[in-house]
């Protein structure tokens, strides 16, 4: 008798709604997992493309923009001497040959005040010191010069920014006379420093005076006092159109007939030399970059050129022409410099305008901005806003400049710097004082990067492949299941304590004994094949206590006494050789320079960081390497040797390759060792014994200290950014490389 | 001896390169051990009381000097060297022994040690009574006590009974300490939360403002509450000002070795000890204590004396919100590459990605966070939820949580791949046999495959706390400080301050090394620290280890 089972009915609602939901949450899983898979894709992509955002508005060119356009503010037909805008781009100054000072509104043109300096007439000369010291030196037909600086004062009623200017006096209302006999000054310029000022007159005659007044204090009313020097003067051929001085008053650069430009020592009073600029046409503007050292000379081709004074190979001070601006939109008609930046503006004929930055040699802009000629520009202290003045109208524009700095060439190519003699590769990026130039060269930095990873693949990449080698095909499967753990744990280190341990530990001991150290390379490997050579003529009895693939074991004291003897001898032979320090003999005798944290204890300890990563890709490689194909070469009676170098080897290549790739990406990233093992100079220098600065420790030392958004920020970003795609490089390659040797093995 | 191998068929063989090859494993090995024991012998060395030492030091030429104090270092140095400065070795030796002394006092002599050439020390003593004390500030000091003050009397004096006034003293010491904690919880617990308190009601008020709901009524009641705050305030200022004063109360006297009579407040002792006279169970006893300081205490001194407990606590929190981070991710993407994905293109990219995540170097995960994490998302996050503490940042700061974020992403590959080896050992007839009885994919997943894998996930995430542990260079960009006035985590509401900044354990041995203005004497307390992270590195890196093993023990038998 068959008895029916029970029945069961699987499809009650219930169980359906029960069978409904599972399959719903399977589907949701699906979904969630396969976007938490893909995410990994999207967390590389997001950093990748982060950084590139960081980076990328560096290499925008300048934008501009107009904003506004007035009737010139002050007297129409007075020619305008000079236009300025302070800080907050608000309040803008036109001084006037009538002897009025307008202060206008920048954005609309309106009239703020009008002043008239104590002066009989019109202003026969003018000239202001630098364009953010705001000193003013005017004459009248006097021959004297009255000195006078704008300024803004800001306050806050009612919430509201309110600039308000005046006008100062800092030397008195009593003006200076230049010429005793009160000639009139046809030309007229002033440097005004620290310590003294310079004023430099040129009469109608064609005769120059310098004046040089040393500043001191009142100690009692702790007024500035000026005291007069008088500076003689080397005759000078020609007409004289335009003196500029120097910020360090050294040096005098006078231009006559348009054409010659003498260079004048003020402090020896000789002439240095005649510089005959026929060769690139008629100058029509002569003015000085932000520092007060650059000469920038525009002629009537529209080629701007950038001259400072650097001493030759025989030192001697000349005034080289250092790099070229081209324009190429007929005579140069104004040049106006930034304020905080190296950067200038120039104008050409029929509106055109365009931006240079002087370091970084770039073009940012080349562009007409409006009709007509341009007879003055004028830049804003933060160069944000520019004033273009044409017959009659102010053009306001806003600028759109924020990293002129950068271009391929300030990061790649030698850079020839001011005060430098020659071109040279320099990273510095901040100093101090405002009229710094930033050096931005990547070159010291890639160098030192690629340095430190050089020394420490030259300990890590035989020591990790050897040991590999070993541990994957020679020795016994019990050892390796012990040194395996250790090389990991070796991984494991962090590298604060390595960086650490190299620089006040390894550092010393290695200065001490740095023979020891290259005595240690030749005494060992003689002491370890002594050792093996004479193992092998060992009677078996003795031989076969230590079972096969365990030769390390017996190696450990050998290696540790060769060290310990290498070190212990060297003194002697330092003395022997060296006359008792080899520090000093590098120093004196070879004149190789020698710093304590150098690249050698980078290497060494960087060494060590990268050779468990090497060790363990690699020693994967050769151990999956089929055992049928040693086999087969052991058993057609090659020794273990020949098979390892002719059979697994071979195969295992591709894996030791990447192993050396994903290494050499840990050591060029590598961040805390070099930062403590190293002394941080970003040098050029392939010495051994001398430090440097990667990419990876100059972030960690930069960043901090780098204002968000900054030129200087984003520089560091991209070095971020090329540390990403070099290691993104690397392991990309080794990684295919590893996939496909995985399928390759799969077929055998 | 007669070699029964010749040279060249012993070179023929290979065994030369074989032997070069075990070297090169010998050196790795050496090198490993030989730097763990370094450190733990350098490390561990500091908290023993060494002897103080007491002697004569004669320089031909110069006025005898007395030196006092624990020998530190000794180096050989050459004649040479020595010739230079004009001084000779013994006996024209090549080489002398010149040793460090830390002699301390460096409010009398300016600077903690002093190098002494061996050979011209004499009449090395190691008096009984000599004392080290340990102060709060100007590092130890190193004399004989002399008198004992409480208040303005005299309650003791070596002169008429060493072994009382001894006691006296170290009664006074221990009080003053008790006193001195009961300030610090005061100051740290009490007065610490009203500020907090305050500085909240202050937020509160300046989000009302913004949002122009600040009505007459929440003015009054904010200025009632931080009245009432301010009067608590006032109780407890009342209390420490006594505390103060007790704390003040008592002085001694000492002699430095030059005979020099310093009078020092009892209140600046944190330990005063005479490690001549300790029996050994005392210096035991001692270095334990001294270990305990470490572990337990706040750093002194600038970090180079005192303990690293908020180092210990800052890594510790860091690594667990790292942990609850990274975990759920990195399982998620390896169950994909294992169990869901089909294997191919998107699996291989995929692969390539997780390989760069681990191959970038950890300073450009420092600069990403720093960008993208602490300004572009922290400064979002403050403008929509903490406009009311602007311009202060909230999270617009490095600080905890995004030094946690960015190194759950640094850390992430190493999840995954340990992961998905763990997932690759199960065999496939487990998961065939679940989905056979009907069940999902996600149940089988759930229920079969994850606690199956769970060990290596431990592992996974064990060997990602370790190298987060020891990571310093990106957090050096997104949230560690050499010094933070407070624990991250605290009575305050809302108790996790995740906008904190915090002390890290390798970045404070970076910071002690090599920023500190007496490296010299922060020396072995770097040692220390040192040894602690190598300590919990490779315990977690040996735990992941034996777990790996065990797993892979385990389904030995299932694969066949």
């Amino acid at each position: 008798m068959t008895t029916s089972p029970p029945k069961l009915d699987f499809n009650t609602p219930a169980l359906q709604r029960y069978r409904k939901a599972r399959a719903l949450k399977d589907k949701f899983a699906n979904w969630g997992i396969a976007f938490g898979g893909i995410s990994i894709i999207g967390a590389v992509l997001l950093i990748f493309f982060y950084l590139l955002y960081e980076v990328a508005p560096m290499f925008v060119p300048a934008d501009i923009e107009q904003v506004g356009e007035y009737q010139t503010p002050g007297a129409k037909d007075s020619k305008t001497l000079m236009l300025s805008m302070e800080e907050q781009a608000e309040v803008g100054l036109r001084v006037q040959q009538n002897n009025t000072l307008t202060f206008f509104k920048v954005k609309t043109g309106e009239v703020l005040e009008t002043h008239n300096l104590p002066l009989i007439g019109d202003i026969k000369a003018f000239d202001v010191s630098t364009d953010s010291g705001r000193l003013m030196a005017v004459s009248d037909s006097q021959g004297e010069a009255l000195l006078v600086k704008h300024n803004y004062r800001v306050t806050y009623p009612n919430d509201q920014r309110l600039i308000s200017p005046w006008l100062e006096y800092p030397y008195g209302e009593e003006a200076i006379s230049l010429f005793d006999d009160g000639r009139e000054i046809s030309n007229l310029t002033i440097r005004d420093g620290e310590e003294a000022m310079m004023l430099a007159a040129i009469d109608a005659n064609n005769q120059l005076t310098v004046k040089r007044f040393l500043k001191e204090e009142d100690f009692i009313s702790e007024e500035i006092v000026l005291e007069e020097e008088s500076v003689s003067l080397p005759n000078i051929a020609g007409k004289i159109n335009q003196v500029e001085i120097d910020q360090a008053m050294n040096f005098m650069f006078v231009l006559s007939d348009q054409r010659l430009l003498h260079v004048i020592n003020s402090n020896s009073e000789t002439l240095e030399e005649t510089v005959t600029l026929d060769e690139v046409g008629t100058i029509t503007k002569m003015s000085l970059l932000l520092g007060e050292n650059s000469l920038l000379i525009g002629n009537d081709q529209g080629v701007v050129s950038q001259r400072f004074m650097a001493r030759n190979q025989e030192g001697e001070w000349r005034l080289r022409n250092v790099r070229q601006f081209e324009m190429a939109h007929g005579p140069i008609q104004a040049i106006a410099t930034e304020q905080r930046r190296k950067g200038f503006f120039t104008a050409g004929e029929n509106g055109q305008v365009a931006i240079y930055h002087s370091t970084a040699h770039r073009t940012l802009l080349n562009e007409k901005l409006v009709d007509g000629e341009i007879l003055n520009l004028s830049v804003s202290p933060r160069a944000k806003d520019l004033l273009v003045e044409t017959n009659g109208k102010i053009t306001h524009f806003k600028v759109d400049n924020e990293h002129p700095e950068i271009s391929w060439a300030s990061m790649w190519d030698e850079v020839w710097y001011e005060g430098y003699n020659d071109a040279d590769y320099t990273w510095q990026s901040s100093a101090s004082s405002n009229d710094f130039e930033p050096k931005y060269s990547l070159v010291p930095l890639a160098f030192g990067t690629l340095k430190g990873a050089f020394y420490a693949m030259l300990l890590a990449a035989p020591l990790a492949i050897a040991g590999a080698v070993y541990t994957a095909y020679f020795m016994a499967p019990a050892m390796r299941r012990k040194v395996k753990p250790i090389i990991e744990l070796m991984e494991a280190l962090p590298t604060v304590i390595l960086g650490f341990l190299a620089g006040l530990a390894l550092a010393p001991f290695i200065e001490n004994n740095l023979l020891g150290i290259f005595a240690v390379l030749i005494v060992m490997p003689v002491a370890m094949l002594a050792f093996g050579y004479t193992w092998a003529n060992l009677p078996a009895k003795i031989r076969h206590i230590l079972p096969e693939g365990w030769d390390v074991l017996p190696l450990i004291p050998v290696i540790i006494l060769s060290a310990w003897f290498a070190i212990e001898v060297s003194p002697n032979l330092e003395v022997l050789f060296f006359g008792g320090s080899m520090v000093d003999w590098l120093n004196n005798d070879l004149g190789v320079d020698f710093s304590q944290r150098n690249a050698l204890i980078v290497g060494l300890a960087m060494g060590f960081a990268v050779i468990p990563t090497i060790f363990s890709i690699a020693e994967d490689a050769i151990f999956s390497v089929p055992k049928s194909l040693s086999y087969g070469s052991l058993a057609l009676g090659a020794t273990p040797w020949q098979t390892m170098i002719k059979v697994v080897l071979p195969t295992a290549s591709p894996g030791i390759f990447s192993a050396l790739m994903i290494g050499l990406g840990r050591a060029v990233g590598e961040t805390m060792i070099v930062l403590m093992a190293t002394g941080n100079t970003p040098i050029t220098d392939i010495n051994i014994f001398e430090g440097m600065r990667t990419l990876a420790a100059n972030i960690a030392v930069e960043i901090p200290e780098s204002e968000v958004g900054s030129t200087h920020y984003r520089i560091l970003f991209l070095t971020g950014f090329v540390l990403f795609l070099f290691t993104f490089v690397f392991n990309t390659a080794a990684e295919t490389v590893r996939q496909r040797l995985r399928t390759k093995y799969g077929q055998l | 001896m007669i070699m029964n191998v010749s040279f060249k068929e012993w070179v023929k063989s290979g065994s030369p390169f074989i032997w070069l090859n075990a070297g090169a494993v010998a050196i790795s090995i050496i090198m490993v051990i030989g730097l763990i024991g370094f450190i733990a012998a350098k490390g561990l060395v500091h908290f023993w009381p060494g002897e103080i030492m007491a002697a004569e030091y004669t320089l031909p030429g110069n006025e005898p000097s007395k030196v006092l104090g624990q020998v530190s270092d000794s180096e050989m140095v050459s004649a040479i060297q020595l010739k230079a400065i004009g001084l000779k070795t013994k006996d024209d030796a090549e080489e002398a022994e010149r040793i460090l002394i830390k002699v301390g006092n460096r409010d009398v002599y300016g600077g903690d040690f002093r190098w002494v050439l061996d050979h011209h020390l004499s009449n090395k003593t190691y008096p009984e009574k000599a004392m080290a004390v340990e102060r709060r500030e100007w590092g130890n000091f190193y004399g004989y006590l002399d008198k004992v003050y409480e208040g303005h009397d005299l309650v003791a004096d070596v002169a008429q009974d060493d072994e009382k006034a001894w006691q006296h003293f170290q009664s006074l010491v221990s009080r003053a300490l008790d006193i001195h904690e009961s300030i610090m919880d005061i100051q740290k617990g009490e007065i610490g939360s009203i500020n907090y308190e305050l500085e909240r009601l202050r937020l509160k008020e300046r989000a009302y403002e913004l949002e122009d709901e600040l009505t007459d009524a929440r003015k009054q009641d904010f200025v009632e509450r931080r009245a009432e705050l301010n009067k608590e305030y006032e109780v407890h200022q009342v209390t420490l000002s006594k505390l103060y004063t007790d704390l003040k109360r008592d002085h001694f006297t000492a002699k430095e070795m030059g005979g020099q009579v310093v009078e020092i407040h009892i209140s600046e002792v944190v330990r005063a000890f005479r490690p001549n006279s300790m029996s050994i169970a005392e210096k035991i006893a001692h270095y334990f204590s001294k270990m305990g300081e470490f572990l337990g205490d706040d750093p002194r001194e600038a970090n180079t004396e005192g303990g690293v407990f908020p180092a210990i606590f800052g890594t510790v929190l860091m690594v667990i919100l790292m942990a609850i981070m990274v975990t759920p991710l990195g399982v998620v993407a390896a169950v994909y590459l294992r169990e869901y994905a089909k294997q191919g293109f998107v699996t291989n990219v995929i692969r390539v990605a997780v390989n760069n995540l681990a191959g970038v170097p950890s300073i450009v995960y420092g600069v990403f966070g720093l960008g993208f994490f602490v300004y572009f998302l922290g400064g979002t996050i403050d403008e929509l939820f903490f406009p009311e503490a602007l311009p202060a940042p909230t999270f617009g700061t490095s600080g905890l949580m995004w030094a946690s974020i960015t190194l759950a992403l640094l850390t992430l590959p190493v999840v995954i791949v340990a992961t998905e080896e763990g997932l690759a050992r199960i065999p496939r007839m487990i998961r065939e046999g679940s989905l056979a009885l009907g069940a999902t994919k996600w149940e089988t997943l759930t229920k079969v495959i994850l606690p199956m894998a769970s060990p290596a996930m431990m592992t996974g995430v064990i060997l990602a706390v370790a190298r987060a542990a020891g990571e310093v260079a990106p957090l050096m960009l997104v949230g560690v400080v050499k010094l933070a006035p407070s624990l991250p985590l605290d009575t305050n509401y809302p108790f996790l301050h995740l906008d904190q900044k915090f002390m890290h354990l390798g970045f404070h041995i970076y910071d002690v090394g090599f920023q500190s203005p007496n490296v010299e004497a922060a020396r072995p307390l770097v040692y220390a620290t040192a040894f602690l992270l190598v300590l919990v590195i490779a315990l977690l890196n040996l735990s992941a280890i034996a777990i790996r093993n065990h797993l892979r023990e385990k389904y030995k038998a299932l694969e066949m």
